[in-house]
Order: C-alpha cells, then structure tokens, then sequence
C-alpha cells in the first residue's frame, strides 16, 4: 500500500508541514472526552439497570476435579476468561491448546444454608444447564434472596394448596403493613412523647421550678403513655404469632427442605415463567420499590428512599438559605458595587470561595457550625439534654448551611451573568420614568433576571446533591433510624442526622462487609444520583440557553 | 401634596434601606471567606503556643522537718509531703466548703517505733516505697476520691497498702540498702537494691491474684553480678523489663524479666559526667543529665549489631548549670530538667522542644511532682509549697516537627511518619505532614498528566477548528462531566477501574502507544482519500471520524493484553512487576486515581482553556491567515502565544480542583501514608486523610487541631492558586479588549 518512493515521502513530507496530523490529534482529544462522558454515563446506566430487571436462573449440574456432583441453582452474576495455566495445579482437564477457560460467577442466595452466596463455576465442569420453570426467587427480608422450588404452603399451619400463594402473599403484606404502622408511628410516637415528658421535667428541675404537684402530674402523663405503650406492644405480639403460623416449604439446591415463614418474605417470582412483557412489569415494579423502600440488610438491598428523602429535604433547606444571599450578593455585585478595591476583593472572595476544596467547608462547618454554634445553642436553650448534645453534633441544618456555603458562589456567577444581559435600555427608562432605583431592582430587573437566578439555584441544586466529602464531617449518617420529618412535633427536626444519596454510594460501595453482593444496588443507586443530576443540569442548561435567546431578541 | 411628599420619602426610605441591605449581603461573602480563614486560624493557633508556668498558690507547710515527697490529685485540690519524720500530710489547695487553702486535711504516721524515713521511691504516680532507719520497708498508694454533696465535691483522701501494711521482707541477709529501686504494676513488685554489705540485689513479688484486690504474695531473692562496688543510682522502667544501674560515668542496663536469671544486657557509656537520669514515660528511653547542662535521650535502636542503646538527641538547659535532677510527665514525652539553683527547663523530647525555663524556687527543691493530668507542678523548698500551673497542651506539635524528620522511639532512623491513633495506650502519635502533603501532590501530578494533554487538545480543536455546530454540541457535553459528582467517579475507580487495570494493565501502556497511532493512521488515510469522499466527510468531522478508529484501538490493546501478558510478563504481570521489577503493586494505585482524578480535572480545565482560545480576536488569526501562514501555524505562533496566560490559569484552576478532591483519592487508594512516587502504589492525600480521621478525633485534641491545619494548608494553597489564576485571567481579558 505504501510504497517507499520519493513521491510518498514528499507527500508524506508535505502532509506533515501542513500540520493536519496534529490537528487530527487534536481531535483526538475531543473524541476521547466524548467516549469517556458518554461511555461513564452508558457505564452506569447499563450497570444499573441491569439491577432491576429480572435473571434468568440456571440450574447448573457439574461434576469437579474430585468427581463429585453437585448442583448450583442461581443466576450468572459474572463471566471472565482466566489463563489455564491458572489451573495448572487442579485436576481439571482441558483440550491441549485451551489457553483460557471461562468460568461464571452464580449467586447462589440461600445466605443461611451456605457460607458464600457467590461461587465461581467452571465452564469445562459443567455437565447440564437448564433453566427449570418451577424454580422461584424469594426475596427476603433477612438473608436475601432464596433460590429454590416450592414444596407445600402452609396456612394458619394448615397445608393448602400452592394456588392459594398469591393469596397468602397478600396476607402477609397486610399484616406487615399494620405491624410496620403499629411499630412506627404508634409506637415511635408513644416512644418520642416518653422521651419529651422526662425532658421537660429535668428542664423544670433545672430551672428549679419542679413542684410536687408538676412532677406527679409528668409522672402521671409518663405512666399513662406507658400503659398504652404495653397495649400496643401486646397487640403487635399477637399479629407476629399470628402471622408466624403461616409458612413456606421450599427444596433448596443441595436437596434440603427449608421451612421459610411467610413474615420474612416480600416477594415470590417464577423468573423462568416470565415472558418479556411480565419481565418488563417486574422490572419497572422493581424500580419503583427500589425508590420508595427503606433498606435492608445493612443497607445492601432494598430501596434508597430514606437516603432520597435525606437528599432533597437537605438540598431544599440549603435552597432556602442560600437563594436570598447569593442573589442578593450577585445584585450587590453588579447593580451597586463600584468599580474599587472592595469589588476587586470580593470578586477574589467569590472565585475562591467556588474554588476551596469542599472537604474544608466540612471542617470549618464542623468546627465552627457544630461545635462553636451548635454546642452554645445546647447550653442556652437545650440544657435538659446535656451533656447529650442536641445542636451541638452533626445534623441535617448544620448540612445545608456548610453546602449553602459551598453553593454560594454557584447562584452568584449565574445570577449576575442573567443581570449582565438585562439591556441597560430597561433600567434607564424605569429610572426616567421615576421609579427609585430599588423599585427598578425589584419590578423590572429581577422578574427578568427570574429565569436566570432559577438557573443558578438549579445548577446549585445538582451540585449539593452530588457533594459528599463535607457532609461526611457535618451530619450524614449511614443509617438514620428516623426521617428528619415525622409526624411527632415540631416535625421538622433539624437536629437530626440523616441519610444521603452519595454518601449511601461511598458507604454501601466500601465500607460493606460484602461488597459483591452490594455491588449492583450501588450501580442502581449511581444511575439514580447521576440521574437526577445530569436532568439538573441540563435544565439549567435549557433555561440559560432560553434566556440567553430571548435576550437577543430584546435587544434588537 | 403632602401625602404625595410623604410618600416619595417612604419610597426613598425604602430605596436607601435596600441599597444598605444589598451591601451588606454583599459584603458578607467577603466576610465568610474571611470567617474561614479565621476560624481554621483560630483553632490551629494553639498547637503552636508555647507553655506557660505560673504560680497559682503557695502554702506553708506545718511541719518543720525535711521534706521528702510531694503528690497532688487530679484536680489539683489536694496536695500531699511526706516528711523525714515519716509524717504524710494531706493539704487543700484551694478555699472551699468553709476552709482555708493551707489547711490539713488529714495525716497519718508511716513508720514505727520513732524511726525515720531514708528513702522515698516512687513507682509512677501511684505507688511509693517507703524505708526507714529500722529498715522496715512497705510500699504505700495515696488515694484520693470525689464525694460529691448537694452542691459540692469534697475530696478525701486515704493510705492503701498495696502489699500489705505488715514492713516487707526485701533481702533474705536483712541487710540495709544503700540505693533502692522499685517499680510494680498489679501482679509482680520488682525491688533492685545496693545493699550496705556490697550487694547488688533483686527481689521480686509474685502476687498470688492480683494486687489490686489481694496483698498475697509470693517472693524471689536474687543477686545480681555486678562489678562495682559503687552504685549512684537505680531505676526500674514501669513494664519491669530493665534495670539501669549508674555507677560513676556508666550506666549499666540488666534485664529483669528472667526469674531465674538476671542478666547484663549492655552499658550505656555517654562520655560526660552524668549527674541525674530519669526515665520517660513509655518505659523505651532514659534521659541522662550531665555537668554541663546537658540532658540527652537515649532508647534501643536495631543496628548493625543487633539492638543497643543510641543517643538520638540531646537538650542544653538555659543555664549551662549541672543538671541536679530530671523529672517526667506520666503519659506524655515531656519532662523537667531542674538545677541546683532552682532553674526549671521543660522540654518536649521528639517534637525537640524548649518549652518554657525560669527560675522557680532559690535552690534546688527539696521535691518535686508533676501533677496526674501533667498540667501542674508542685515544688517544695524550705517548708514552702508552691503550685505551678502548666499550660502545655500540645508541646508534641512544633513547625519543625510537621515538617521534618523525627526519630521516634522503637525506630532505626529519622523518619516521616503519619500515624495518629493505634489500639495500644502508650502510644505516641507521630504526626509529620510530609507523607500525607506529599501524596497530594502525588495525585495531582498523576491526574494533571492524564488529564491536560487530553483537555488541552481537545480545548484547542474545540475552540479554533471546530464548526459552530458541533461545538454547540460538543461543549455542554464534555462539560456535563463537570456535574458528575465525584463519588460516583470515585466508587467507579475503586470498584470497577481498579480491578479492570489490574487484570489488564498491559492494555493500559498499549492504549498510550495505541491511541496517538491509530489516529495518525485515520488522519493519513483521510488525507489519502478521494476529492469526492472528502467533500462528503470533510475534515471538520475528524471528532466524530475518530470515536470508532479510537474504540476500535481501544478494543485491539484490550485484546491484545492477555496475549502480551502470557508471552511476555509470564502470565501474571502483577507477579511480574512484584517480584521481577521488586515494585510493589496496590490494587488501588496512582495510576487509577491519576485516570479517575484527570476526568475530574478535565472540564475544569478545557472550559477555562477552550474560553481563552476561543476568545483571542478574529482580526488576529485573520491577519496570519492573510500573510500565508497555515491553520496550525496560525494557531501555534499566534493563538496559542496570545491565550496561553488564559491557558495557564486553566491548568491553575485543574490544580487546585485535584489538590483538593475528596472522594476520587479516598475511594480509588488505600489512603496509607507513603512516601513513593511508584505509579503502581497508593497515597493519602491531606483531603482523604480530613475526611477518614476528623469524625473519630477528639475535639480540642493536637490530633483535632493538626487536621484543622491540612485544612488550612489546602484553604492556602488553593487561595493563592486560584487568585493567581484569576489575576491572569482579568490581565487577559482588559489585553483582549484593548486589542
């Protein structure tokens, strides 16, 4: 193809002095930054989704290199071809001239029947694979999830017939709906109104305003709530003896019969029955439960919605405080500001402060937020509850205002590019027209600048949504026992700790005790961030553009 | 008209009123950048305080005899004398509950039959070992304890006898000792003495249970060979390992933990003349001082010839006077070097601190204690006691120690070391910011080399060869980048990154060969194409020709990988870059965190880069056109000659966003503290190291505060990186538009 003559080489010579190969690399580089946007985006949506939809589950028979049957039942979780030399030392025989083998990683499930739920097989080892219909997936609300065939189904400790199962499935979710209610809210309530009264009385002691007549009464409320606590508790004894009656046989892989009690399961599926339609329904079913469930298991299955709810409460509070003072500092900036050393100053201040690795608004937000800040705010107005501090640690409001902080110049730069755009042509006339400059601001400027500062507030939005490395410092818990918004007063507590999307990404993804079974909820729970995040910003994104057009036109 | 009136002056209340309002919110980002510059400030501050000394009461003491030794309890309310004549004294130090400072408050008589005490030894702060005349020797604790009343805390205190309070058998001849040294903890009570007939013995007490609850015990009677006659001093390290026995100008250390035998381990030979030694806390060093005024620590180094005994550093007090004693804080490395005069030098021993010297009493004191806590010292001399307040909370932290190597205890050499907690109680944290700053600027070298040839040239295609259409296009996507948050960066790093370059690592190296390559080859073949076909792909489509050659180059050294793998690294380049290149290889490592890291820094520095670029004026780039240069000449000389300071803070900006990313390092390395520029092995970065340790300091702590300080180190270094980049930027911008 390439001849060595000197015509080629003039060529060559010439191409090279036109310097098109280096623009070529240089578009090289776009290229590579395209594929790694996209590719990281198509990474984790395919990851992700792949959570949600339903396996197919194999039954795989094999024979190892000791001759030894078995049978493995459980989807393919992971495939990779190692060296055979690898095998070198097992008695595995393979063709001469094999030089990788595949071998697939099957989640097993049954977590309380073996000790790993994950096992490597070795595709040469298998004899049969079958994908049997009768096989079920029991999701579990311990152990995760069970693979195995239905034997019998006990009801009320009668057996009935297996027809009967969606039936009982419903029954259960019944009864788990009323304990779940009862647990909750009624107990939680009775557990947090306990809890007040004592506080309120080590208050009066404080105060020295303890009468005798004062602490009977408190002790009076403390032991009416008490005794309706003991009602409630006995009547949630008797829904769990009555729901433990009924039951579930199922054969696992290895042949034994397992007695699995119907409160532990949440969900029965035939995965092998499903056509792609039914899959499709399990799978959008699956989403939806994966957004609006609370965790299981150390936070390695079931849903993310606590750490949903944790987010956006957060990033609304942070919203509220910082939308008034960026907006304010950007107008400051660019409506009144002269043009002096104080300007020049603080425009270094908001560089930098868009500029400062976040981990440093988490020490400066623990230290002085939640030390400084909140442990004065404990001596003054919570005394009751020292030395359990009560502002004074980590939590919710001490959050929002660090990121509101950290998000501060986000709003700033956004809203004083909208105000920059705004023709001076509409502020003279409102000032010809007589109106002070304030009425200007607050009739004409900012309903045009609205969609500008929207902007802003949105991009800071995404921003304190994916931000984790100060939260961990100023409130974020990996598991929240309470949502900092119930229904027992003042309902809002932003005192409290509570859960966040991307720290549930870094928690679950590393500090797990089983990483490999945490994995895809990771991927599903990154899809979910990133989600959020790249639909925050591309709206801003489209409102700026928007904005940015309808400016032009104003001007001409 | 007067209502119209009325109302111009609300609306012009009103006007003021919001101009005041708007400053002020304005000027309160300032503030807040200013607040946290002060605050990180104001909590670092006192790591670098030095220690203060003050006299905060003196009593005189009702007894006229000699005083022996002095003790304080933790809250500095009680303090305690032991007399010559086997008196101890109990008096408040402070005025409450109707009494007055000075005033006893309790006594007891320690020794029998009107003898009178020779010796007072000390084992800790906890156990003193009293002999008298009579040769009776008992081993006494002064306790104190805290009752609290309805509205106030007494202290009482009380003698136990930890071994009984019958006089205790120490030398199966009975004879009298000369120098006695004692240390004992709850189940054994070592005792080393000179005796007057000449020996050098060791008497252990077994205890039976454990001394704590029960006095029982059993003993052993050693003798200790020993060459002199003539012993100046004994002292036995808290965990009963070692003796040290001075004798002239050599210090002669024997090891104790044989029951059979005792052993001499080595000499210790510091060529002056040595007039005092003591122990520090720790039991691994002794301090020796000498005539000169010197105080010298020594502790086991392992060398050439197996563990021996080195001097690491040593201390000159602020007189040039004889050290006449040394005495040591209970938990912490500090002590107290003390003259015949009265002088008083405190030092720090790694951190190799002065840290505070004055003269205390006129001569050298009679006793002397530190109090349990460390932060009093309490000094009697001629019937007077005087409580000295000590503030010296962080003497282990000074500038030099942060920064410099220390030579900790248990060590063979000066080192950097990062360690800040560890499960065992004696342990000293060695905090020495070189490894952690050091790692930081690891990552960010790393990241900044992934990613500014990639940015950089993307930045440059984007800005000046691309259509207005696919820029559109092209921009807000790479840009999109900017969003992603960093977790999710970092957890694809750790998790799926890491093990992906693990097992294919070659792939990697092939990549950097491959990807130039098989661009060349497109942009040739393109260049080689038909007039036709290159007006229908024009070359302004090179973005989109190259996404599939690159996938596609991508794939071949994904594929090729195991194949290079097997013929040329034996099947296993890990074990290959282990044990053949002797390069430890990490999972999680620079090279992962420096890919992770740079698709951070990316957008960072291709926004602010393509922005310079694209803003360097037409008439420019039109006028070199015009006079025959080409379009990469034009871009080269011209372009990129007139942006480069807007390039610059570009890659200033890229800096100081990876200086200062969390989430990528902490999830993409294992976060240990080292000093190595291998791309095969991890690193803690100062952010990551914030992020793991700030939740489990303790507040107020040296450890709280050295963490506070890499946050200032990174508020710092990011401030000025970021105003130099805007300065540029500004410079750049009033030079475009003069232009």
């Amino acid at each position: 193809m390439m001849k060595n003559s000197n015509k080629e080489q003039q060529n060559m010579n010439k191409w090279f002095r036109s310097g098109s190969p280096w623009i070529w690399l240089s578009a090289g580089g776009v290229s590579i930054s395209l594929i790694s946007v996209l590719g990281l985006l198509w990474l984790i949506a395919s990851k992700g989704l792949s959570y949600f939809w339903p396996a197919d589950i194999y039954e795989f028979k094999s024979i190892n290199d000791k001759g030894i049957h078995g049978t493995v039942i459980g989807e393919i979780y992971d495939r990779e071809f190692i060296p055979a030399s690898q095998l070198a030392h097992t008695a595995v025989k393979l063709p001469p001239g094999q030089e990788t083998v595949e071998r697939l990683l099957v989640k097993t499930g049954n977590r309380e029947l073996v000790s790993l739920d994950f096992r490597w097989l070795l595709v040469p080892e298998i004899q049969t694979t079958t994908k049997p219909e009768e096989v079920v997936v029991i999701e579990r609300r311990t152990n995760g999830n069970f693979y195995g065939y239905i034997e019998s189904v006990i009801l009320e400790g009668k057996e009935v017939d297996i027809t009967r199962l969606p039936e009982l499935l419903e029954r259960v979710d019944n009864f788990q709906e009323e304990i779940d209610s009862l647990q909750k809210t009624h107990i939680g309530a009775i557990n947090y109104k306990i809890e007040r009264t004592r506080l309120k009385e080590r208050k009066y002691k404080l105060d020295n305003e303890l009468t005798e007549d004062l602490a009977k009464e408190l002790n009076g409320e403390v032991a009416a709530l008490e005794a309706e606590y003991k009602v409630l508790e006995a009547e949630l004894m008797g829904l769990r003896e009555e729901i433990a009656r009924d039951q579930l046989v199922v054969r696992a892989m290895d042949g034994q019969t397992v007695t699995i009690n119907f409160e532990h399961i949440l969900k029965i599926t035939y995965n092998n029955k499903l056509n792609f339609f039914d899959k499709f329904l399990t799978f959008l079913e699956q989403i939806s439960a994966f957004l609006v469930d609370d965790p299981r298991e150390a936070n390695t299955e079931g849903g993310v919605f606590p750490a949903i709810f944790g987010t956006v409460l957060m990033v609304l509070l942070m919203t509220v405080i910082v939308s008034p003072f960026g907006v304010i500092a950007a107008i400051y900036l660019h409506e009144y500001a002269g043009k002096n050393a104080l300007t020049k100053l603080l425009r270094i201040a908001v560089i930098n402060l868009a500029g400062v690795p976040s981990i440093v608004y988490g020490v400066f937000g623990l230290g002085f937020f939640v030390y400084m800040v909140g442990g004065s705010l404990d001596q003054l107005f919570y005394p009751e509850t020292l030395p359990s501090p009560t502002f004074g640690t980590p939590g919710v409001m001490w959050s929002a205002i660090t990121l509101a902080i950290l998000t501060l110049p986000v709003v700033i730069v956004s809203t004083e590019e909208g105000l920059a755009r705004i023709p001076s042509a509409m502020r003279h006339g409102s000032l010809a027209l007589g109106a002070t400059k304030a009425e200007t601001l607050w009739r004409i400027i900012l309903p045009i600048a609205s969609p500008a500062i929207m902007t802003g507030i949105i991009l800071a939005i995404a921003r304190a949504a994916g931000e984790v490395a100060p939260l961990m410092l100023v409130g974020v818990v990996k598991m929240a026992p309470n949502l900092p918004l119930d229904g027992n007063f003042p309902f809002l507590h932003l005192d409290r700790k509570f859960m966040h999307l991307g720290f549930h990404i870094y928690d679950v993804g590393f500090q797990s005790p089983n990483v490999e079974a945490a994995r895809p909820l990771v991927y599903a729970t990154a899809l979910l961030l990133v989600t959020i995040i790249v639909a925050l910003n591309m709206t801003a994104v489209s409102v700026r553009n928007r904005l940015r057009e309808k400016y032009r036109m104003l001007e001409h | 008209m007067a209502l119209a009136f009325k109302s111009t002056g609300t609306r012009q209340l009103k006007n003021s009123l919001a101009k005041w309002l708007i400053t002020l919110g304005g000027i309160s980002v300032l503030f807040t950048l200013v607040l946290i510059f002060m605050y990180l400030l104001y909590v670092i501050k006192p790591v670098f305080d030095s220690a203060t000394v003050e006299q905060t009461s003196q009593l005189s003491l009702t007894s006229s005899t000699k005083t022996l030794s002095v003790g304080v309890d933790e809250l500095k309310e009680v303090a305690y004398q032991i007399n010559e004549l086997g008196d101890i004294r109990f008096y408040r130090l402070t005025d409450k509950n109707g009494h007055k400072i000075g005033s006893q408050l309790f006594s007891q008589q320690l020794v029998s039959n009107g003898g009178e005490i020779k010796h007072v030894v000390d084992s800790g702060i906890n156990y003193k070992l009293i002999v008298d005349s009579n040769n009776n020797n008992i081993v006494i604790a002064p306790k104190f304890q805290s009752v609290y009343t309805a509205d106030s805390r007494e202290i009482i205190a009380r003698i136990d006898y930890p071994l009984g309070e019958e006089p205790l058998e120490l030398d199966e001849n009975n004879a009298s000792f000369s120098k006695i040294a004692f240390a004992m903890d709850s189940e054994k009570a070592v005792f080393v003495a000179k005796t007057n007939d000449g020996r050098l013995i060791k008497t252990t007490l077994l205890s039976e249970d454990s001394f704590d609850y029960d006095p029982a015990f059993d003993t052993i009677f050693q003798e200790i060979e020993f060459y002199s006659k003539k012993v100046d001093e004994i002292l036995i390290t808290p965990d009963l390992s070692l003796a040290f026995v001075q004798s002239g100008n050599t210090i002669s250390v024997f090891e104790l933990d044989d029951e059979d035998n005792v052993t001499l381990k080595t000499e210790i030979k510091p060529k002056t003349t040595i007039t005092s030694m003591a122990l520090l806390s720790g039991s691994s060093s002794i301090l020796i001082g000498d005539n000169k005024g010197q105080i010298s620590q020594w502790f086991e180094v392992a060398g050439e010839g197996g563990r021996d005994f080195q001097k690491i550093r040593s201390f000159n007090n602020s007189t040039g006077e004889v050290v006449a004693k040394i005495y040591t804080e209970q938990f912490r490395k500090s002590f107290y070097g003390v003259t015949a005069t009265g002088v008083v030098d405190v030092f720090y021993t790694t951190s190799e601190a002065q840290l505070w010297n004055g003269k205390l009493v006129s001569s050298q004191p009679d006793a002397f204690a530190v109090s349990p806590r460390s932060d009093a010292i309490i000094v009697v001399n001629n019937n007077d006691l005087k409580i000295f307040s000590v503030h010296n909370e962080h003497p282990e932290v000074t500038w030099s120690a942060l920064w410099n190597e220390v030579w900790y205890e248990g060590y063979a050499e000066p080192d950097y070391i990062w360690q800040s907690t560890s499960g065992t109680d004696d342990f000293e944290a060695k905090f020495s910011l070189v490894p952690i700053s050091f790692g930081t600027i690891k990552a960010a070298f790393y990241a900044m080399l992934f990613a500014v040839p990639i940015a950089l040239t993307a930045a440059i295609y984007t800005a000046y060869f691309m259509t207005p259409a696919l820029r559109k296009k092209v921009k807000p996507t790479i840009e999109l980048m900017e969003a992603l948050p960093t977790v999710i960066l970092g957890f694809l790093a750790g998790l799926w990154l890491a093990p992906l370059i693990e097992s294919y690592l070659p792939a990697i190296f092939l990549m950097v060969i491959f990807l130039p390559l098989s661009t060349l080859i497109a942009a040739f073949a393109w260049y080689k194409l038909p007039k036709e076909l290159k007006i229908k792909i024009p070359e302004t489509l090179a973005p989109v020709i190259l996404i599939p050659v690159i996938l596609v180059s991508v794939y071949f050294a994904f594929a090729l990988s195991p194949v290079l793998e097997l013929h040329m690294f034996g099947g296993d380049v890990r074990q290959y870059i282990t044990n053949e290149l002797g390069i430890n290889f990490d999972q999680r490592n620079a090279l992962v965190v420096g890919i992770a890291m740079g698709f951070a820094v990316i957008p960072t520095i291709f926004t602010m880069a393509e922005d310079a670029i694209f803003s360097v004026p037409r008439h420019l780039t039109s006028g070199s056109l015009a006079l025959g240069a080409t379009q990469w000449q034009t871009l080269i000389k011209v372009v990129l000659l007139t942006a480069s300071p807007g390039i610059f803070s570009a890659l200033m900006m890229g800096l100081g966003r990876a200086v200062g990313e969390t989430m990528i390092v902490l999830m993409a390395t294992g976060n240990t503290p080292i000093l190595d520029w291998s791309i095969f092995q991890g690193m803690r970065t100062l952010a990551a190291n914030i992020a793991v340790e700030m939740p489990e300091s303790e507040v107020g702590s040296s450890h709280y505060r050295i963490l506070f300080l890499a946050a200032f180190v990174l508020f710092v270094f990011t401030f000025v990186v970021n105003t130099l980049a805007e300065f540029i930027r500004q410079r750049l911008r009033d030079k475009y538009s003069s232009l």
